[in-house]
């Protein structure tokens, strides 16, 4: 597509799972034409996690593939022959962007690292994901979602201190490394475009969260500066009132308005007689425990009496930084989400017609779309290798060899 | 020596807080000259800092992450010390400049017109007040590239409501799906993925419409919704509701179907994590162990009896961990291909030597903090490396070269612009 942003880019993609895929989700949404590589048969690992329509488990039908594989096309390859070998290196060609995320030293393996591809087009940028990068002891340790917050991210201050550290929600880190990647893919392909310079872009998972601006960039400065640990707070030990999840009578609203925002909070209640109280104005009555329980025995009496939204609407009119703890549901039938286009039917045709999350940002000139569903196994493998210049009999060899 | 890749591109920069500034840090890493507008005459909370002039009581009562800095003392301009601002700051240049003062947006346009990139993360009504939108940027520039990023929207009910990440990510449904899962939500740490997302993901944005531009010669507005933005890292859980109309809930630290659990170490407060994916992963353990006989309980004795049975076996895996320090038990298990690592704290990432190998922490000097290791750009690239070439710049440090070198002041208008209180280094001093 001409008009869309990256319209003019070719990427091969050899990921599988969440990561990698994401990175190359956000390349083909904004226009790049991306040829994902599956293996036979089996294909993308996302394929056999879920969700499943009615928890059915079907490669075509799981819910987390369908999302990261928008706008791709599938050519199944089995990289360990060399017959499919031949075809990626037909295919490298033609690509400005490979991104891979098999276990370092894999692609070398198979022939197919970073010099030899460049070998064939010198202007390759080629991008590996890998739980811990390409060099370094840990390169070949196993890895968890939960280990890559533990060991590279800020777990050790999330909790309360009288229990374990906690992780975030559900493979929040694995997209933050794709996006991670899909920005250091898009500096390498300035320097291919303008210079002529080829190169090998390692994003480390665990290094995305150690740069990460949540919190633990901040938290890794401040103990450099001070020798200072952040650890977790004890339950309830927020600095400043109201401070949290308060509830109401239909779930909870996160607010934000102690210390200097404790007079939009006053004004969210409705400037009661009893909050003029000079008491509630004198240095330390934020950190002080009797005062803050008082408040919050007000506070709760008021928001229990109507719900998250309606608390929310008062609270925004005072200013009072705040917002509903949604589920998936709230979120799914918000009007404001819906009609900014939030969300986004795509029919599939094993798959069915389904709600979807839509764009990250609205570009104007140069807009997202989704211009196809993901795609089934190898649904491409004809065209594809048609257009290398492989007759419909190649292609019966190479199926009878195993390799496609 | 080749070109670090967005050399030759100017961006500039009123972002504040962290999603914004995050975003264009990526920007000046891969070697965009990123200018950063600040004002003398307001102190934005949790921009540069807590307070411009805190006390050394003041900043002894503020967390690590906020008010550590250097030495836990102010210093002459404690603004340039605070780890919350210079954890974003690498690379970038600064310059002051009040849009409420007079010549102020005149100066801007000016900039405007020798800039490719304009970022900013403000409700929608502040930039109403600053007068500043996109048709104005293009009589200035008619190739500019904007990009805004407010909390849920330019329009729409929600446009001009408050929000940092931790109320974003209750809206877009993270909050409900983290935390421990046998407490309520109000035990839930303050954390801020969607500015990490937003950030990372403006960048990405800045980039594909830089990439147009080459091709087409047109610039353009992105409007980054922070929540929508952040979206799609709720995407299976999204798509599990439009499949099967449910609402995920927090999972605490276990797995869909691994047994996987955060477990004491010895020593205070030391944890480790463990994943158990399959029956292979089992095996492995179960050998590392030593097979201690509690293993061969028939309760674990598959996937499924281990998950049902995943509270005591819990209590066996703590009961050996408890024993071994956490480097120890990440040796042990990854040498038999089990995932298992330690919860790292701050000391512990910069004394790990798989970091430190990877060169991932960079010496950098700046004036007003010393000299200190920072967590450097989170990739390699083989042949344009990037590197912190700059230390976290300090408020106004490049006046003379923006107002001078750039925009062609001469002396006597800079010292006009001086005196109208829109260039210096200082806050003014009644400033808290």
């Amino acid at each position: 597509m001409s008009d869309s942003a990256l319209g003019d880019v070719k990427v091969l993609d050899l990921t599988n799972l969440i990561a990698g895929p994401y990175c190359t989700k956000l390349l083909a949404d904004y226009g790049a034409e991306v040829i994902k590589v599956e293996r036979p048969g089996i294909g993308d690992g996302a394929r056999r996690l879920g969700p499943f329509p009615g928890d059915v488990p079907h490669p075509e039908k799981s819910g987390l593939f369908l999302h990261l594989n928008t706008n791709k096309q599938s050519v199944t390859l089995d990289l360990t022959t060399q017959a499919a070998r031949a075809v990626i290196k037909e295919l490298v060609k033609e690509t400005d962007i490979v991104v891979e995320g098999f276990r370092p030293g894999t692609m070398a393996r198979w022939g197919l690292d970073h010099d030899t591809l460049r070998s064939i087009n010198p202007t390759l940028v080629m991008t590996s994901i890998s739980n811990f990068g390409q060099t370094g002891p840990y390169r070949d340790f196993r890895m968890a979602e939960v280990m890559v917050y533990g060991m590279g991210g800020e777990m050790y201050s999330t909790g309360i201190a009288e229990r374990e550290p906690v992780k975030l929600g559900v493979n929040v880190l694995l997209y933050q490394a794709g996006a991670t990647a899909s920005v250091a893919t898009m500096g390498a392909l300035f320097a291919a475009r303008d210079q002529g310079i080829g190169q090998h872009v390692d994003v480390s998972i665990m290094e995305t969260q150690v740069g990460s601006i949540d919190r633990r960039m901040s938290t890794l400065i401040g103990y450099q500066y001070s020798g200072d640990i952040t650890g977790r707070s004890p339950l309830g030990s927020g600095g400043g009132y109201p401070y949290g999840a308060i509830p109401c009578s239909d779930g909870y609203l996160e607010i934000s308005a102690g210390r200097n925002y404790f007079p939009r909070a006053v004004s969210m209640l409705g400037s009661p007689a009893e909050l003029q109280d000079p008491k509630w104005y004198a240095p330390g009555a934020q950190r002080d425990p009797d005062l803050k329980e008082e408040f919050d025995t007000m506070l709760l009496t008021w928001s229990l009496e109507q719900t998250k939204s309606e608390t929310w609407a008062i609270a925004q009119e005072s200013r009072v930084i705040s917002a509903p703890l949604n589920t998936m549901e709230e979120l799914a039938e918000d009007t404001e989400f819906n009609s900014r286009g939030g969300f986004i039917e795509i029919d599939h045709p094993v798959a069915g017609t389904l709600n979807y999350p839509a764009r990250p940002f609205i570009m104007n000139d140069s807009p997202w779309s989704v211009r196809r569903p993901a795609p089934l196994l190898g649904q491409h493998n004809m065209e594809i290798l048609n257009r290398l210049g492989y007759s419909s009999g190649d292609v019966v060899r190479l199926r009878q060899q195993g390799a496609i | 020596m080749p070109k670090l890749p967005l050399e030759g591109v100017r961006v500039l920069d009123i972002t504040v807080v962290w999603a914004g500034p995050y975003c264009t840090s990526f920007l000046a890493d891969l070697g965009a000259e990123v200018i950063r507008i600040e004002s003398l005459n307001t102190f934005v909370p949790l921009g540069r800092g807590p307070m411009a002039h805190p006390t050394e009581e003041d900043l002894k009562g503020m967390s690590p992450w906020a008010g550590a800095t250097p030495g836990r003392v102010p210093g002459a301009r404690p603004w340039n010390r605070y780890p919350i601002f210079n954890a974003h700051a690498r690379n970038k240049l600064g310059m002051t400049l009040d849009f409420f003062r007079p010549g102020g947006m005149d100066i801007f346009k000016r900039l405007v017109k020798i800039s490719d990139v304009f970022v900013e993360n403000n409700p929608t009504s502040t930039m109403e007040n600053l007068g500043i939108s996109y048709p104005l940027l293009q009589e200035q520039n008619p190739g500019i590239i904007m990009l805004r990023m407010p909390a849920y929207g330019n329009t729409g009910a929600y446009r001009n409501h408050r929000a940092y990440g931790l109320h974003i990510e209750g809206v877009i449904g993270h909050t409900l799906q983290r935390g421990y899962a046998d407490m309520d939500p109000s035990a839930n740490s303050t954390v801020l993925m969607s500015d990490a997302a937003g950030g990372t993901q403006g960048a990405f944005a800045v980039l594909a419409a830089l990439h147009h531009r080459k091709r087409t010669g047109r610039g353009q507005l992105i409007e980054l919704s922070q929540a929508e933005n952040a979206l799609p890292f709720m995407g299976q859980s999204f798509m599990d509701f439009s499949m099967n109309g449910r609402n995920a809930s927090t999972l605490g630290n276990r797995h869909p179907y691994a047994v996987q659990g955060c477990y004491p170490c010895k020593g205070d407060d030391r944890w480790v994590t463990i994943t158990l994916f399959d029956d292979k992963d089992w095996a492995a353990f179960v050998q590392a162990l030593g097979i201690p006989d509690w293993c061969r309980e028939e309760k674990f004795a598959d996937a499924i009896s281990r998950y049902r049975s995943h509270d005591e076996l819990d209590r066996n895996i703590a009961q050996w961990t408890e024993q071994l320090e956490t480097n120890d038990v990440m040796r042990l298990l990854q040498s038999v291909g089990v995932a298992a690592g330690p919860v790292m704290d701050q000391r512990d990432a910069y004394e790990d030597p798989h970091l430190n190998e990877r060169e991932v922490f960079e010496e950098v000097y700046q004036e007003d903090t010393g000299t200190h290791r920072y967590p450097g750009a989170p990739y390699k690239m083989s042949e344009t490396p990037i590197k912190i070439r700059r230390g976290p710049v300090r408020l106004g440090e490049d006046n003379e070269y923006i107002y001078k070198t750039l925009l062609n002041c001469t002396g006597e208008e800079y010292a006009e612009l001086e005196a109208q209180g829109h260039i210096g280094m200082d806050y003014p001093e009644d400033m808290p």
